[in-house]
């Protein structure tokens, strides 16, 4: 409560401090906003501790903890319910506000602005958590002697970390959209806020994808039905936030560049925001049936309304303010970086929309026909992957233009070896067997790794013909150019690696088209095949645990006639919550995963009933994420600064030259 | 046949031989793979929200009847209409994991495809209104700006306000 009086001071203090240009009332505004995060630090610390202490009578920690539950698990509990994840909402808001606040002499008054903005938002957070949803609420009656505990598919370690990830991502898109109404309301001149949300966004956008593909690890190995990505309502909201913040990293570029997209842009971000608050109402609300129903309640309208006054604000000062969103530059050809950052809009957009479409369809079937439909896995893959396809070329082809006007003849010119290359691959694919006219899963797959192998072309040819250069005039090897090359333009090159990462991990989607499946009942010494594995039932037992009880089989792996490993597929009994979960026994390789789930014994023999997935390529989707990290982290680094000794005049040409390579090579590109 | 030849843009021999390929995918589909496939086309009755084949979370006893189901209707020798259909009369119209292409449920379908055109259309006329656009004025007050000093602005002014 007294985190909201602060809150509520923060946004009146500030608001009227910018109306009358009071610096010192504006100086107790930003000293509040930072106090707010004092407070619900303090207030998660307090359920965090609850938690470490059996405090049965908070109503919270009873129904998400219990005694047995081991301490990383209980730390989880903070953000396992509805209530304790909201307070955790509200911290890491609040920790955002905090270091947006701190840094406030970047630009004192525009963080001025972006801080009345971010303070409304967490009055919103912070009404909800003292009014709608209290973490501290007592248990009502007798207080039990053990909690209910943790739900058992969230007693992973992955649990651990990919709530925090995706939360971090969606919280985080609150900064860029304060900063870009910040700079909407007050005419910001210049286009250093742009900079600055940029780079916020980039923050957020990684956190983001690390919690989306966290999430597609855990359902992996955890929820045990072989596959990553469901196209559950839940998982598609934070498709949302993210495809839009993809949109505007890219289109971020043409305003920083050429001054234009500038209205653009502002609704990118607006719409992020908007959507990350969406998928956080999908996720709360219940309004779509989903796998994800661990948080349900009715707070629902709460964010129908924020979301309804956030679009009203966003619409009110866009029209009052839009002159000033004027465009510098006009677009000179169709062939062009703008033109290509454009069209990568568009089909982001189209994608995100589609999703969108897809997960409400059933609410507006019902209210239309009366009638629920179900919109699944069929619907979402027929609608986007012939967009994710179209994106791919997008990437092999935007690196290869130029800002405002690439020559046909020089587009042909990088683009040729690169082209040759992918086909050469689709044929090698062709004849070693993948037939696209057998199945169209075939045909979308081979187009996306032959797609995915021009991207791969053009970035290295991006990379081997920089550092080619700059290795000649440094007089080392091309492996250091291309260091060079990346730390000088660590944006560009940064963005490159995330690129490399995506095609990666499309590779590894398209493995989904060979994906195997048996099942089978195994007695001691029994045998099963699937792909060009063996397995064999070596043993079966069962044991307990203070937390749980568990039985598993012990499989033996033979490939080729040869014993490569022991496998154990596991059935767990959680005894507070009285459900059962599987752990997964998978053997990743870069060519296949052989994914093992335990799922159930014949009550007739006691004998585990075993489903085995032969998963294709399942291992580049994970190195795929890893490239995207690090390059989001390089794209996030300042560029290498130049040496603060006065450079010899050898040094200095030498420099002009790798400043005018880099600013060319390797064809007539933009620096980004 | 010269002259026919340079009629045909590239384009459509592109997507003739892309058609081409799917009308082949259309040839071949062995039993496993229609189960597969049917199996992707129908949600487990249960609740849990999962396609059937994918229904795998321990103690359901219900995708395993459905899929006995599937296979007895298979066997049958009816076509995917009708196996489809006989699930729709038993469990009702979401049990299908995707929307029918009839009725209300078209628009499912058309919707994305209809905003995919639209907004290429509007890019494209978006490019061609620029492209004619007349650059903006110089600014009314103190000296006119250049570009490329614009340009130079936007550097420094990006080097000395990193966040």
């Amino acid at each position: 409560m007294f985190g909201l009086v602060l809150s509520v001071y923060a946004f009146l203090a500030g608001l009227f401090a910018i109306i009358r240009n009071d610096d010192p009332l504006g100086e107790t505004a930003r000293r509040a906003g930072i106090a707010v995060w004092v407070t619900v630090t303090a207030a998660s610390a307090v359920l965090v501790y609850c938690a470490f202490r059996n405090d049965f009578s908070v109503a919270y920690i009873l129904q998400h903890s219990n005694r047995a539950l081991p301490g990383p698990y209980k730390f989880a509990a903070l953000w396992s319910g509805q209530e304790g994840s909201l307070l955790f909402w509200c911290w890491l808001l609040a920790t955002y506000g905090l270091v947006l606040r701190l840094r406030h002499k970047v630009d004192t008054r525009l963080v001025a602005h972006a801080s009345v903005v971010i303070s409304a938002v967490q009055i919103f957070f912070l009404v909800l958590v003292n009014f709608a949803a209290h973490p501290f609420a007592m248990t009502v009656g007798t207080i039990p002697a053990d909690g209910n505990g943790l739900n058992p598919l969230l007693q992973y370690p992955e649990m651990v970390i990919h709530p925090p990830m995706l939360y971090l991502g969606y919280v985080g898109m609150t900064v860029p959209f304060c900063f870009a109404l910040a700079a909407l309301i007050m005419k910001y001149p210049g286009e250093k806020w742009i900079h600055i949300t940029r780079r916020w966004t980039m923050i957020g956008w990684l956190f983001l994808t690390c919690g989306i593909f966290l999430g597609s690890f855990w359902a992996y190995k955890v929820l045990g039905w072989g596959g990553w990505w469901g196209w559950d309502p839940v998982e598609n909201a934070s498709l949302l936030p993210w495809l839009t913040g993809t949109a505007f990293l890219h289109s971020v570029m043409m305003q920083e560049k050429r001054g234009m997209m500038k209205v653009w842009n502002m609704w990118l971000i607006f719409s992020t925001f908007l959507l990350a608050i969406f998928g956080t109402f999908l996720t709360r609300s219940g309004v779509v049936s989903s796998v994800h129903a661990f948080a349900e309640s009715d707070i629902g309208p709460y964010f129908v309304y924020f979301l309804a006054l956030t679009f009203a604000a966003c619409m009110f000062f866009y029209v009052r303010n839009h002159s000033h969103l004027q465009s510098e530059h006009k677009l000179e050809s169709l062939v062009s970086r703008e033109s290509s950052f454009l069209f990568n809009n568009v089909l982001l957009l189209v994608a995100a929309f589609a999703v969108l479409w897809g997960t409400l369809f059933p609410v507006l079937s019902e209210w239309v026909t009366g009638h629920k439909v179900t919109v699944g896995p069929p619907f979402f893959n027929k609608v986007n992957i012939p967009v994710a396809l179209c994106l791919l070329l997008l990437t092999a082809v935007g690196p290869l233009l130029a800002w405002r006007k690439t020559s046909t003849e020089s587009l042909r010119r990088n683009f040729l070896v690169p082209a040759i290359i992918a086909v050469a691959v689709g044929v090698v694919l062709v004849v070693f067997g993948m037939k696209p006219w057998v199945e169209i899963s075939y045909f979308y797959s081979l187009m996306t790794i032959m797609l995915s192998v021009l991207v791969a072309a053009t970035i290295g040819s991006e990379f081997i013909r920089g550092g080619l250069v700059i290795a000649r005039h440094n007089e080392s090897n091309v492996f250091h150019g291309m260091w060079l090359l990346t730390r000088r333009n660590t944006r560009r090159y940064g963005g490159y690696i995330v690129h490399v990462g995506v095609i990666i991990t499309m590779i590894g989607f398209a493995g989904v088209a060979f994906y195997q499946n048996n099942e089978q009942e195994l007695g001691f010494g029994d045998k099963m095949s699937i792909g060009p594995y063996t397995l064999v039932c070596r043993s079966y037992t069962q044991d307990d645990k203070p937390n749980y009880s568990s039985e598993w089989a012990i499989l033996d792996i033979y490939k080729g006639g040869k014993q490569i490993t022991t496998m154990y597929p596991e059935q767990r009994f959680y005894k507070a919550s009285q459900q059962s979960a599987t752990m997964v026994a998978n053997r990743s390789t870069v060519m296949e995963d052989l994914y093992l789930v335990y799922t159930g014994k014949n009550p007739e023999n006691g004998r585990p009933i075993i489903k085995a997935h032969l998963n294709p390529l399942v291992w580049w989707i994970w190195a795929g994420a890893h490239f995207i990290l690090v390059g989001t982290i390089i794209a996030l680094i300042p560029n290498m600064q130049a040496k603060s000794k006065k450079p010899s005049p050898r040094e200095r040409a030498r420099a002009l030259v790798e400043d005018e390579v880099e600013r060319r090579a390797p064809v007539e590109a933009g620096n980004d | 046949m010269r002259i026919a030849r340079k009629k045909l843009p590239r384009w459509a021999a592109v997507l003739l031989f892309a058609s081409a390929l799917l009308l082949m995918g259309a040839a071949g589909d062995p039993t496993g793979q229609r189960f597969d496939r049917l199996g992707h086309n129908l949600m487990c009755s249960c609740g849990c929200n999962q396609v059937l084949l994918e229904c795998n979370h321990v103690g359901c006893t219900t995708s395993d009847q459905m899929r006995q189901e599937l296979k007895l209707s298979m066997a049958r020798g009816d076509s995917d209409d009708v196996v489809l259909a006989g699930f729709v009369a038993k469990y009702g119209p979401t049990i299908l994991s995707a929307p029918t292409t009839t009725g209300f449920n078209r628009v499912a379908w058309i919707m994305p495809i209809v905003i995919f055109f639209a907004a290429l259309t509007t890019v494209v006329l978006v490019i061609r209104a620029w492209k004619s656009r007349k650059p903006p004025d110089p600014p009314a007050t103190g000296v006119g700006t250049g570009s490329g000093e614009l340009d130079e602005f936007r550097r420094r002014a990006r080097e000395e306000t990193t966040i």
